[in-house]
């Protein structure tokens, strides 16, 4: 069914009753040509542009809970594409276009909404890093601008801008065109576009073994609702991505911690673009339910837990309030915790690896969201073709052997 | 929030006495100019990550400022053991067969 104007009043005569299933829910086949394991949005935006730019219809993706269920349902939706290096700036812009017309893209309403993403300095070191990344970025033709306070609270009139608090704000970067997009829409709307195209997209059905033949390579999957052939794997797993590589004895250079969120009771439109301060760890944004959506950070170890320490979020909400003085009135509605997988170099690694037929794209870290549209399209490219594109092609798993780090932790000095 | 037991002080102290310091029994090279480039990247960069139990490194900065190891299961957060540096790892298995996990 194609949504319009005139299929929503149709619908709204009739009492929402004619809504048919977004896409289907199959049983398993014994073989298929590829299978994504991981039905986060990566997962599924990767499925996608396999059946349309590919043609590759008889592909499945397994999920081992609900689809959208892990990190893509979890995070604060912060899309930007002001990164340092000419690699993380060609993925991530490459990411930001897709997203411009992702709505008319999959007739489906993903909510992208350019509304500014505003990341604060609060001293010297912030200033030069900002700046750089404003001159790095403005080379390439990607927007971002460095704004004195007074503009940054223009911007966003609940900033406290006061020189006599802990951390000062000194001036901000702004993105116009970076924003925020509706998480579940994103996952749905790839979801209902593969499967419509004949993609199966397979729920509570979880990876536990991968086959390999004589060769080495890879001959199928073990799983929840049993065996599956076939000789072409892309994981996508996230947080996870450590347990399932490991299930064909590949290790990764990768940490899995939990990084939580919180939101708070729904207010009128009080905000109207996204602020970030990755310095004393506080991100904020309005939904448009009227909630406020705020980030912390990761906890200090390592956990599958799901969930994160309490003194984590209350450090943040010390800067929330520091940072937007109405906000010590509201009251905290819900918070949880998703598990995210950290490279050392704080980028993602898209490609091949040392088993032929399997193939890895993760380390997404707490960053990954933004990129959903980007990252399945040239992902896509590389489990339908065997290559990478050439957008991904510097994101490889063995740039940690040769040393050709992305190294965006470096370039932003801090947790992000 | 952790309570962790630094087996130095042998006090169990709340985890914002401490840091973190990543997975334990990682041994840097003798040789580093002698290892291959890929065992320089296993040692620098490749963790093993576990869903389960985990032998890590954390350091009791507010307190003795001493580095030691625990085990800690990566599911529940549940600390299993902790011991000093230079100690062996203790037994997983006895571990885990006493706590039933
Ligand atoms: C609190 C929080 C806030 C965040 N904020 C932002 C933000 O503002 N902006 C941004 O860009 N990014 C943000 N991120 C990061 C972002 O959420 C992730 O990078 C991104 O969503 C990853 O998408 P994915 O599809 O790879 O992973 P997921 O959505 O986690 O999908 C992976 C899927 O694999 C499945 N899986 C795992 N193991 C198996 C198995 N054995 N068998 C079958 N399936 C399996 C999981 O169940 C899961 O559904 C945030 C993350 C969190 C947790
Ligand atoms: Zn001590």
């Amino acid at each position: 069914m194609k949504f319009s104007a005139l299929t929503l009043l149709r619908q709204a005569l009739s009492g929402n009753t004619g809504w048919p299933e977004q896409w289907r829910s199959p049983e398993p086949k014994a073989s298929y040509d590829a299978v994504i394991v991981g039905a986060g949005g990566h997962g599924l935006a990767t499925a996608y542009y396999m059946a349309k730019e590919h043609g590759m219809r008889n592909i499945a993706v397994v999920e081992k809970g609900w689809l959208g269920g892990g990190n893509t349902g979890r995070n604060t939706t912060i899309i930007r594409s002001n990164y340092l290096w000419e690699e993380s700036q060609g993925l991530y812009e490459h990411a930001l276009k897709l997203w411009e017309g992702l709505s008319q893209e999959l007739n489906y309403n993903v909510m992208y909404s350019p509304r500014g993403v505003m990341m604060l300095a609060h001293n010297t070191h912030d200033v030069q890093v900002f700046k750089r990344h404003v001159h790095a970025n403005r080379l390439q033709g990607i927007d971002n601008e460095w704004l004195t306070p007074e503009q940054a609270k223009d911007f966003c009139p609940l900033l406290n801008i006061s020189k006599d608090i802990r951390y000062p704000i000194v001036g901000a970067a702004l993105q116009r065109r970076g924003g925020t997009a509706r998480h579940d829409a994103v996952a749905w709307g790839y979801a209902r576009g593969a499967s419509a195209m004949g993609v199966d997209i397979i729920q509570n059905c979880e990876v536990t073994g991968i086959d390999r033949d004589p060769s080495g390579a890879v001959s199928g999957l073990q799983t929840s609702r049993g065996p599956i052939r076939t000789k072409r794997v892309g994981v996508v797993a996230a947080g996870h991505t450590s347990v399932v590589m490991g299930m064909a004895g590949v290790r990764m250079p990768l940490e899995s911690y939990p990084l939580q969120a919180l939101v708070s009771e729904p207010v009128k439109p009080a905000m109207s673009c996204v602020v970030m301060s990755n310095t004393i760890h506080a991100y904020m944004s309005q939904s448009d339910k009227g909630e406020m959506v705020i980030g912390a950070g990761t906890d200090a170890y390592t956990s599958y837990s799901q969930t994160g320490g309490l003194h984590i979020s209350s450090h943040t909400l010390d800067a929330i309030c520091e940072l937007f003085p109405p906000v010590r009135r509201l009251r905290m509605l819900r918070n949880w915790g998703g598990i995210v997988d950290v490279t050392p170099d704080r980028s993602p690694i898209i490609g091949k690896t040392p088993v032929p037929g399997l193939f890895v794209n993760c380390g997404w870290g707490t960053g990954g969201f933004k990129a959903t549209p980007g990252s399945g399209n040239v992902f896509a490219h590389t489990v339908a073709t065997g290559e990478p594109h050439p957008i991904n092609a510097g994101f490889t798993l063995d740039r940690f052997r040769t040393g050709r780090l992305i190294d965006e932790a470096a370039a932003a000095a801090v947790a992000h | 929030m952790l309570l962790i037991r630094c087996p130095v002080c042998e006090m169990d102290r709340p985890e914002l006495e401490f840091r973190y310091g990543g997975e334990a029994h990682v041994a840097r090279p003798l040789d580093p100019s002698s290892v291959s480039d890929q065992d320089w990247a296993e040692y620098l960069y490749f963790r093993s990550n576990p869903r389960g139990v985990h032998a890590e490194r954390w350091r009791h900065t507010s307190g003795c400022g001493r580095f030691f190891n625990a085990i800690r299961h990566t599911v529940t957060d549940r600390i299993l053991a902790t011991y000093k540096a230079g100690e062996p790892k203790p037994d997983l298995a006895t571990l885990t067969g006493e706590t039933g996990r």
